[in-house]
């Protein structure tokens, strides 16, 4: 294997072409250099200290550790999912999205770890903490569209939502368009992405992979694998998702609550 | 006390109420008021739409005690101005009752096309009838109409009122919400004055 591995002399000499752009940005006064040296200075600091909480999480290998660290992952990527619609429900809005992105999520997390690894290396923080993270990530994407396209939305739909309830619909008759366009939404990324990989795009997976010495084809299995994982909870996600925020707006008389919805 | 009709008795929201009344079949009920007296909102109370206190009962069966959707089917409201949820005319109206859909058209002095056209392309007097023919189809007990006649020019005015006597006649009770005192005289047999959230015989 010809695996290379990097120094700190290769972190500055790839942050050169960062630094052409900074050196841009001042020269056409898009002020954006500010902003980027922040968020690269942040990526640095955060991947450099995930790195170490990484590598003392997989030497202690305590269960308990293990799940502390999932757990902490989940609630931020719940409160990321939460935080992204424009609109907000008034209550529950937090729980909503940690039901919606926790439960896909740990699910997939757990049967993929379950039915795929081998025995008990399957339980090794080695696999359970990139798995966990690599589907939280995905999973909050599809919850934050799909939250966002209900909560966004019903208010402007409402008075065909409205329309239908008066006609004696139920609230599921009525918001089976609202639905129906918040899960499609909510999937359309995840689509593109499995059709645009290999093509257009060379998953971040493989390429690290394969950066690192594996061979292709095994690397691109490794991704297909994820990326079937992958592409199944987010939809989980998203239909969990536009079914909680639905169930949220309305009542035990099957109304549509726009007073749910946070004032703004 | 008859316990056929609607009933309701100390119906009230934060906007509205207590209002009672009671309304039998075939009946027609005129309630006038000032702009924002509260009337659209007593309507939205009478459907279920909005969350409110008190008894309101059909044939002596409470409202709670059936599903929502079954106690909308049978109260339907018609609001000033009413949803659509297809691009279609047709799409609002179930395949079996075109034909009754039809004929209520050429009633309300509509084109005889009109379930093919685009609802994006209706006037508002057009949306008004075609909203009145949906929920007609749909044979309710009872009808809450928020003037119903509001947009429309003498001739289709007098039309809908034509085709709502008929529904009346037909055993459907109606709740007439109307800004017009002549009308008021015309279409029902009791009236009454929404003042500061209250009904008041008038």
């Amino acid at each position: 294997m010809n695996s290379v591995s990097f120094h700190a002399v290769d972190i500055a000499i790839a942050a050169l072409v960062l630094l052409l752009d900074g050196a841009l940005s001042v020269a056409m006064r898009l002020s954006l250099h500010r902003a980027l040296a922040i968020a690269s200075v942040r990526m640095v600091v955060q991947l450099v200290a995930l790195g170490f909480v990484l590598r003392a999480v997989f030497a202690v290998d305590s269960v308990w550790l293990t799940l502390t660290l999932v757990l902490v992952m989940t609630l931020a990527a719940a409160r990321e999912a939460a935080a992204r619609p424009h609109q907000r429900l008034r209550h529950g809005h937090y729980l909503t999205s940690l039901a919606s992105v926790a439960a896909p999520a740990l699910l997939t997390c757990v049967f993929a770890l379950v039915t795929m690894l081998p025995g008990d290396a399957g339980w090794s923080p080695r696999f359970v903490i990139p798995v966990a993270g690599i589907l939280l990530g995905n999973v909050l994407n599809s919850v934050s569209i799909g939250m966002a396209t209900v909560l966004e939305g019903v208010a402007l739909e409402a008075p065909a939502i409205e329309a239908r309830l008066m006609l004696g619909g139920t609230f599921h008759e009525a918001t089976a368009l609202l639905e129906r366009n918040a899960v499609r939404r909510s999937m359309v990324p995840l689509i593109n992405q499995m059709s645009a990989a290999g093509i257009i795009t060379m998953p971040g997976i493989m390429t690290g992979q394969v950066l690192a010495g594996m061979d292709p084809l095994n690397a691109a299995t490794y991704q297909i694998v994820l990326m079937l994982l992958l592409a199944g909870g987010s939809g989980l996600g998203s239909i969990l998702s536009v079914r909680f925020v639905l169930r949220r707006l309305t009542d035990d008389r099957e109304r549509l609550r726009l007073d749910r919805l946070h004032p703004r | 006390m008859s316990t056929t009709g609607l009933h309701v008795d100390g119906l009230r929201s934060p906007r509205v109420g207590p209002v009672s009344f009671c309304l039998e079949r075939s009946e027609c009920i005129a309630v006038m008021g000032a702009s924002g007296a509260g009337k659209t909102v007593l309507l939205r109370l009478l459907a279920d739409l909005d969350p409110g206190e008190g008894r309101v009962a059909w044939d002596g069966i409470e409202r709670g005690a059936m599903p929502a959707a079954h106690w909308r089917k049978q109260v339907v409201l018609v609001p000033a101005v009413s949803g659509w949820w297809g691009p279609l005319v047709a799409d609002h109206f179930p395949y079996a009752k075109r034909i009754e859909a039809g004929r209520l058209c050429t009633q309300m002095r509509l084109p005889e096309d009109m379930l093919d056209r685009a609802v994006a392309g209706l006037s508002t007097g057009e949306r008004q009838r075609l909203a009145l023919a949906r929920a007609l189809v749909g044979e309710p007990a009872v009808l809450l109409l928020d003037e119903p006649t509001s947009g429309l020019d003498a001739l289709s005015a007098a039309a809908v009122e034509a085709c709502l006597g008929q529904a009346r006649a037909r055993g459907i009770g109606l709740v007439w919400v109307t800004h017009d005192a002549l009308q008021s005289q015309r279409i029902a047999t009791r009236h009454f004055r929404l003042a500061h959230g209250e009904l008041i015989p008038a």
